[in-house]
């Protein structure tokens, strides 16, 4: 190894990387060309034919929509929750010193970081142990509950940079706690939330293990894939459907990273 | 401003708002408890309380004949856990995380290696985004996208005959324990998957650890004569295993409890998560499940143990 290397990386490393990276979008790419296939019985490579008809066909098919609408509220309302309980977690661990400030943070990333089937498997065996019938808002329930911790990283790296001296100052000029609140802190952390509320958003599009345990007889757009994936019924419908959900959690994916691209913490480090 | 307050030197808000906020001001403690109460009760209750009661029923044991929960303080259901069917797929799941880890690891250094050293500026950006969109993009879809790939008469097939080395295809297929009737329905399909969708998580962590590393130690290194395989054995490697360790915090504790991915791309032989699944819906062997789901919070807590002894949680 000379000195004078240093520049341009050994040809070994760039392929290996350039491989990685390959085998990491391929099979996403491949999602876009299946869309558009003519053959609907078999994953015939490579396709005998290209057709936009599977998009008229997914377009009317009303247990899509349906599936989709209810993902689409379930991450709604998981989101807002998650954004108000993580903000309130991320304030109240990043502006003071209590006592069991490292327990709190190790409690909020549990969900996350426990297998999704144990979260799963004892939210459900809660609802029946409380007879609680399974309904939207049980989807909600185990949702906001993983998804607190996406908006609570967000929020806790934005407010380290946030300076104590901007409050102090604006309570020195006369402004109360509110009026701080709103023209001091919440400026200063709106984009991070904004982040935070977006990954918290695609996270819960896309869950399916714990959606599993807590759905009963609905389906969110994850469990109508999985149905597919088990027990297929139009192939080239659920190829259209794929390709519309990886546009859709694309979109909130950059708009994180575009809001958050300055910060020393970047979007979605601790999914 | 008209009340003076006693115990200050700055005159009271008046309205229901100035009020309240120098009530806060003046106890902070308050503020505190009513700002961590919410998210607190929420976790508390919901998730740990309903994680506590499935531990509980681990305890308890199923009636063998009427099929009911029998609510008496027992260790029989973990004994269950050893007969050898059981045993087997605990074994099966815990040598499945350890390989897809191990190669999760080998395919993510370089790529982390790279970012962290060599790209700079607009590719710094490339490869940021190259592992943050998989990363996040749905679990479903990739798992989907794998089923097109390896289904027998998909495009890994057809790239072997293009390649002229179906013969290599076939000979491996032919194996006993990883081979199959086609790849999505062999251990090799189940391994291939849980490496791709796992492997993001391997290659933050790691970039993490050797974007710390200074280059000239590197260099000094080269300079002192080794060769690179020596700097990377003796000078890299050391260094970025902190960060190599979280990623496969994830990587194993993933592993471990997914139940989707041996589902649909697998052999019929089950997985920790599948048993877990069969148990609590088709058998209702809720007990049997719950300490099902002890083994990888057992795992996971002695492997968490061992990273923090490693330095492991600085990398994250």
């Amino acid at each position: 190894m000379r000195s004078d290397r240093s520049t341009s990386a050994p040809l070994g490393l760039k392929i290996a990387a350039a491989g990685g990276l390959l085998f990491l979008h391929l099979p996403i790419l491949l999602i876009f060309l299946y869309a558009f296939t003519t053959e609907e019985k078999s994953y015939q490579f490579p396709p005998p034919g290209y057709t936009l008809q599977w998009l008229a066909v997914a377009w009317n098919r009303p247990d899509v929509w349906a599936a989709l609408g209810l993902s689409v509220r379930v991450a709604a309302i998981a989101t807002a929750i998650a954004l108000v309980l993580g903000t309130l977690c991320a304030a109240a661990v990043s502006q003071t010193k209590f006592f069991g400030r490292e327990t709190i943070s190790l409690l909020v990333i549990l969900p996350i970081a426990l297998p999704g089937i144990i979260t799963g498997i004892a939210l459900r065996s809660a609802f029946s142990f409380a007879d609680i019938p399974f309904s939207f808002w049980t989807i909600v329930l185990g949702h906001a509950t993983f998804c607190v911790v996406v908006v609570y990283n967000n929020a806790v790296a934005r407010f380290r940079r946030v300076s104590g001296s901007l409050i102090e100052a604006s309570m020195d000029l006369g402004a109360d706690g509110f009026q701080t609140f709103r023209y001091v802190v919440l400026p200063n952390i709106g984009t991070a939330l904004l982040a935070g509320g977006m990954l918290a958003f695609a996270l819960s599009f896309d869950e399916v293990i714990v959606t599993t345990f807590t759905a009963g007889q609905q389906q969110t757009l994850p469990i109508w894939m999985l149905e597919e994936l088990v027990r297929p019924r139009q192939r080239p419908v659920t190829n259209v459907v794929a390709m519309l959900v990886v546009l859709v959690t694309l979109l909130p994916i950059l708009l994180a990273y575009y809001l958050t691209r300055d910060g020393d913490q970047v979007a979605g480090g601790g999914k | 401003m008209s009340a003076i307050a006693e115990t200050s030197i700055l005159a009271g808000r008046s309205g229901t708002f100035g009020k309240v906020s120098d009530f806060f001001w003046r106890n902070p403690k308050i503020l505190l408890f009513l700002m961590l109460a919410p998210p607190l009760l929420w976790l508390g209750i919901i998730y740990l309380g309903s994680l506590f009661a499935l531990l509980l029923q681990s305890f308890f044991s199923i009636d063998e004949f009427s099929g009911l929960v029998n609510y008496e303080f027992t260790l029989a259901t973990y004994r269950q856990l050893l007969i050898p069917s059981n045993f087997d797929i605990i074994l099966r799941t815990v040598v499945m995380a350890a390989l897809v880890t191990l190669a999760s690891a080998v395919i993510a250094f370089p790529i982390a290696y790279y970012a962290a050293r060599y790209a700079r500026g607009k590719w710094k950006v490339l490869f940021y985004l190259g592992v943050m969109l998989p990363l996040w993009s749905s679990y479903l879809v990739k798992v989907y996208a794998w089923k097109l790939i390896l289904a027998k008469e998909g495009i890994l097939t057809w790239v072997f005959s293009k390649l002229h080395l179906t013969w290599l295809l076939d000979g491996w297929l032919a194996l006993p324990v990883v081979g199959g009737n086609s790849l999505s329905i062999s251990y090799t399909g189940t391994f291939i998957v849980f490496v791709y969708v796992w492997l993001p998580f391997m290659i933050l962590p790691i970039q993490a650890a050797l974007e710390r590393v200074p280059g000239n130690l590197v260099e000094a290194s080269a300079d002192l004569g080794a060769h690179p395989a020596q700097t990377f054995r003796h000078v890299l490697f050391p260094l970025a295993l902190p960060g190599i360790i979280a990623g496969s915090i994830f990587t194993f504790s993933l592993t471990l409890g997914d139940y989707i991915i041996p589902q649909i791309i697998g052999s019929s032989r089950l997985f920790i998560g599948q048993a877990v699944y069969a148990q609590q819906g088709t058998a209702g062997n809720i007990p049997l499940a719950a300490a099902f789901t002890v083994v990888p919070i057992v795992i996971m807590g002695f492997y968490l143990w061992m990273a923090k002894k490693q330095g492991a949680f600085d990398a994250l």
